[in-house]
């Protein structure tokens, strides 16, 4: 299960929506043992495409050293879909760099955005649950 | 000399669950060469077996992603640390995707 704070669920949701019309993405820091995210980090797509994203690498650097700095660990990665449903696509099951991550997705496609979770491990997708956490 | 490198949570499995281990080398290729050497388990998921870095992992040096520098043969010394973290992309399409660049 992923945990979300309500801000860092908002904070993803509407960097998504700036990105448009490409893919947004960005990575998720928090706690490895409980699922609990804790900080949401936007990063550049350097991709800068509708069907594409690539996490820019420096970026994910910085993100990495201030969770770590913070006790935590990057948990996760986020990404939009923006004409697709929040589901991984074949190149995302491919791409997958970390069994342990939570693979969130962001769909667009309808006028309310939909927040979806994923595991991905061995190219085999299983959804899990995500928890809103109002606080 | 030795000289720090910092290793991605999915690889640390493989180093004994170490987050940073201290390996000896010049360059940037001799390090991650005797990385490999020292934690058999991590053969060809950073150097390819050809000699190059593996195209889904990034590395750098301090601050700078070493494809920027002379790629393996960035000189290193032992006030540097090196970082590995995994390439992280992917799309809404079937495409394969090229690597960033």
């Amino acid at each position: 299960m992923l945990s979300l704070p309500r801000p860092v669920h908002d904070q993803m949701v509407a960097y998504c929506l700036v990105g448009l019309p490409d893919e947004a993405c960005g990575l998720l820091g928090g706690n490895p043992g409980t699922g609990e995210a804790v900080t949401c980090y936007p990063t550049r797509n350097l991709a800068a495409s509708a069907k594409l994203y690539t996490v820019d690498p420096k970026e994910h650097l910085r993100a990495d050293r201030d969770a770590e700095a913070g006790g935590n660990s990057i948990i996760g990665v986020f990404h939009s879909h923006t004409h697709t449903e929040a589901y991984p696509s074949p190149t995302d099951v491919d791409q997958a760099p970390d069994p342990g991550w939570h693979y969130v997705l962001v769909s667009l496609r309808d006028t309310q955005p939909v927040v979806r979770s994923y595991r991905i491990v061995d190219g085999l997708i299983t959804e899990e649950p995500v928890r809103l956490l109002h606080r | 000399m030795p000289v720090k490198v910092n290793l991605p949570t999915v690889l640390r499995s493989q180093a004994g669950g170490a987050k940073t281990v201290s390996v000896d080398g010049a360059t940037v290729g001799e390090v991650l060469r005797a990385l490999q050497s020292e934690y058999p388990g991590l053969s060809g998921q950073v150097v390819d077996d050809d000699g190059t870095m593996h195209k889904f992992v990034n590395v750098y040096l301090n601050d700078d992603d070493v494809r920027y520098l002379s790629a393996l043969d960035t000189p290193v010394g032992d006030a540097d640390e090196l970082s590995i973290l995994p390439a992280v992309a992917g799309g809404a399409v079937g495409d394969r995707v090229p690597h960033f660049r």
